[in-house]
């Protein structure tokens, strides 16, 4: 029962590579990074099962000497399925590049377009006011008032830089 | 009984599928299986309640397998009542989506894959809420986020492949490391059986014990979008079709805050994160409902407030009391009818309004005084209304953390309040604007002239600065294509007055959708009137959680407990 010190390092080692690569925006490498990262788990499996003996064959070996076969029945579905979601991010990926010759993780617009909007208004109106978003025209308690001209900063769609332009 | 209904939940949708997948020409074939299929889930799943309330728990040992070496299914009154809540909205779901193909005329695709996936996300479902050994979780888990993955990015349209990229990714790390908690798990006990794990875990080296449960609870905390581990649903819910939104928003959170419960119950009772758990609720709560004030989107609102009340439940579960647990079950039961219910809703009002911007919307109570009720009545459910079950399971959990005493469990309570309040500012909002105030003074004249200067100028910079691959000034192509999915009809015509952008979303609404949906909420307000019984429910499954024997003698022998 010796333990082997080469699994550790290996699985230690895909997985820094892994968690790297999976930090990237490029799509390709975030695959390439989930890739590493399922081996490392696989890996890390494998050596929960203890060390290496004979093959689990009832007959072949006696059972003291059989490796524990659970870990490399768990390894087996976790392949499979790292596989078949490998896959369906690949094909992600090609249609996102059809899609607008673009393979990063994109940027969530709504996102931006919420963050842009209360920095504006809190630049420009009373900032004692807890809703910024209630500043904005058009609303049902601003019947009386004409809608003002927060409206150019407040609108759809535009992300930070053309918001404040 | 049990041990020929038990594994139905799962087979029944996965056989269905297949079979789905085949007719997959046949369209209205694939309507009439998937909805017998999840009807006779639902059938299967109340009877299994009824028996486990009944009797207690019961396991199988799936292909005879002796215990501790095989897989096991294991129906106890929670996951029997997780069974129940979840063939019902996902009965409700499959039949809005039905609905909503019908009146689209998309009868050959995409909607052909719509049914075997959402056969296969059942299933899924059902597997991680009876599996009863931590491999079989994670291929519930699996089963469900692949079908997931698909359901989101049905027809792969641009804003679908960008929410969904980070959806799958997100997912895929989650899942990863909850394999290696499996083989951790493995290497320190020799199990992977709940029941076995129960008892062998508590051998353990402490400092084991902790890495354990926290890389466990990390990996579901990714799944029930516990803050700050919640950032990937607000950005990718919203994207997807609206029913698929409502199935995801009810079911696979809670499907995260199941594991969750049965992590800190089953596998480790000594509640050493609890307090951990304490802030990670607190912080859920408040800064998910923060996040849902600040939206003007409805369905994005709506995915804030997912996020927020996750925090009701694991505040619940890190009490570790009766009390607490009780209310933790029947706020997922409850959480899981009204969240769906209210993102069909969202999916109505799309259809009628053209757009769930909430700055675009108006006077829909007018028009549709139908919707106006499907969303009023679930919304305050949602904020916790007296008398109904969102202010009983609310109440139950403030009770809880009362009795509790500490003075963590208090600020707890507090953060439960004003959560609730803003819970109230966030839908009123939405209420006021979307329903209440005249079509006139919704302000879409002025963002059609913003928008369409905002097409012509096109000289702005992106966000993050970076200089677009080829034309369209410098935004990049993903800016673009978002654009062009979310200004709907009225910026691509600027001369277009709004009220002709309106006029073709008045049509009226398909029967089959509003029927669902109606059905859906008026399972909400029966959850109202059977309270009683059902937290009765909640609390004897709760009192099994904490006394551990019933599911451990149950799947190993009575003699194994100590």
């Amino acid at each position: 029962m010796t333990p082997t010190v080469v699994l550790p390092v290996i699985v230690g080692g895909l997985y820094a590579a892994g968690v790297y690569l999976l930090l990237d925006r490029s799509l390709t490498r975030v695959l390439l990074g989930f890739l590493l990262l399922g081996n490392a788990t696989n890996l890390l499996v494998l050596s929960a099962g203890g060390p290496a003996g004979f093959a689990p064959i009832l007959g072949y070996s006696e059972p003291e000497e059989m490796t524990d076969p659970l870990p490399q029945a768990l390894i087996l579905t976790a392949i499979v399925i790292t596989f078949g979601v490998s896959a369906f991010v690949l094909a992600m990926i090609h249609r996102s590049w059809r899609l607008v010759h673009q393979e990063v993780v994109g940027t969530d617009e709504e996102d931006r377009r919420v963050a842009a909007r209360s920095a504006t208004d809190a630049d420009e109106l009373d900032p004692d006011d807890l809703d910024p978003e209630d500043r904005a025209a058009g609303h049902a308690d601003s019947l009386h008032t004409p809608d003002g001209d927060d409206m150019g900063v407040d609108d759809v769609d535009l992300p930070a830089g053309t918001g404040a332009r | 009984m049990t041990s020929v209904l038990a594994p139905l939940p799962v087979l029944l949708p996965l056989l269905g599928a297949a079979i789905a997948l085949l007719a997959s020409g046949q369209p209205r074939a694939q309507r009439v299986l998937s909805i017998a299929v999840l009807t006779t889930v639902l059938v299967v799943s109340v009877t299994l309640l009824l028996i486990a309330d009944a009797e207690g728990a019961t396991s199988v040992a799936v292909g005879g397998w002796p215990v501790p070496l095989g897989i096991v299914l294991v129906v106890d009154r929670l996951s029997a009542l997780m069974l129940v809540v979840a063939s019902t909205v996902a009965l409700g779901v499959l039949v809005f989506a039905v609905g909503q193909g019908a009146a689209d005329r998309q009868e050959d695709t995409p909607l052909s894959i719509f049914h075997p996936t959402f056969l296969v996300l059942v299933a899924g479902v059902s597997n991680a809420f009876l599996a009863g050994d931590l491999f079989n979780l994670y291929v519930g888990f699996e089963i469900l986020l692949m079908a997931s993955y698909v359901l989101l990015t049905l027809g792969g349209t641009a804003p679908r492949i960008r929410g969904g990229i980070t959806y799958v990714i997100v997912s895929l790390t989650s899942s990863l490391l909850f394999l290696a908690a499996i083989g951790l798990v493995y290497a320190a006990t020799g199990t992977v059986n709940m029941a076995d794990l129960a008892l062998r875990l508590a051998e353990l080296p402490e400092g084991t014990q902790v890495l354990l449960q926290s890389m466990l609870l990390i990996a579901f905390g990714i799944k029930a979008a516990v803050f700050p581990l919640s950032a990937w649903l607000p950005d990718s819910y919203p994207t997807a079709p609206a029913p698929v939104t409502a199935v995801f928003a009810g079911l696979l959170t809670k499907v995260g805050v199941y594991a969750i419960i049965r992590t800190q119950t089953l596998l480790f009772p000594g509640g050493a994160l609890d307090d951990l758990l304490m802030w990670a609720a607190l912080a859920t709560m408040v800064i998910g409902i923060l996040g849902a004030v600040a939206q003007t989107d409805l369905r994005r609102l709506l995915s804030f407030t997912l996020v927020s009340h996750i925090g009701y439940m694991v505040f619940g579960i890190a009490l570790g009391t009766t009390a607490g647990l009780a209310g933790a079950v029947f706020y997922v039961a409850h959480h899981i009818a009204i969240q769906t219910t209210l993102f069909l809703v969202a999916g109505l009002v799309e259809r009628q309004g053209g757009t769930t911007s909430v700055d675009r919307l108006g006077g829909l109570a007018r028009r549709s005084p139908l919707l106006a009720v499907l969303f009023f009545v679930p919304a305050m459910n949602l904020a916790g209304i007296p008398p109904l079950s969102g202010f009983i399971g609310k109440l139950g959990l403030l009770q809880a953390g009362v009795a509790e005493g500490s003075s963590l469990a208090m600020v707890l309570v507090a953060g439960g309040v004003v959560t609730s309040l803003l819970t109230l500012l966030a839908i009123a909002r939405v209420w006021t604007r979307a329903f209440w105030r005249p079509p006139t003074q919704a302000p879409a004249d002025d963002t059609a002239a913003a928008a369409a200067a905002a097409a012509g100028s096109g000289g702005g910079s992106t966000p993050d600065g970076e200089a677009s691959p080829d034309g369209d000034g410098s935004r990049t192509p993903f800016q673009v294509a978002w654009r062009r999915h979310t200004r709907v009809a009225i910026a691509a015509e600027p001369d277009l007055p709004p009220a002709a952008a309106r006029t073709r979303a008045l049509r009226p609404l398909p029967v089959t959708m509003v029927a669902a949906t109606a059905a859906l909420a008026a399972v909400t307000v029966a959850l109202t009137g059977l309270a009683g019984p059902l937290y009765g429910i909640a609390d004897r499954a709760a009192e099994d959680l904490l006394d551990r024997t019933p599911y451990i003698s149950t799947v190993l022998g009575p003699e194994e407990v100590p």
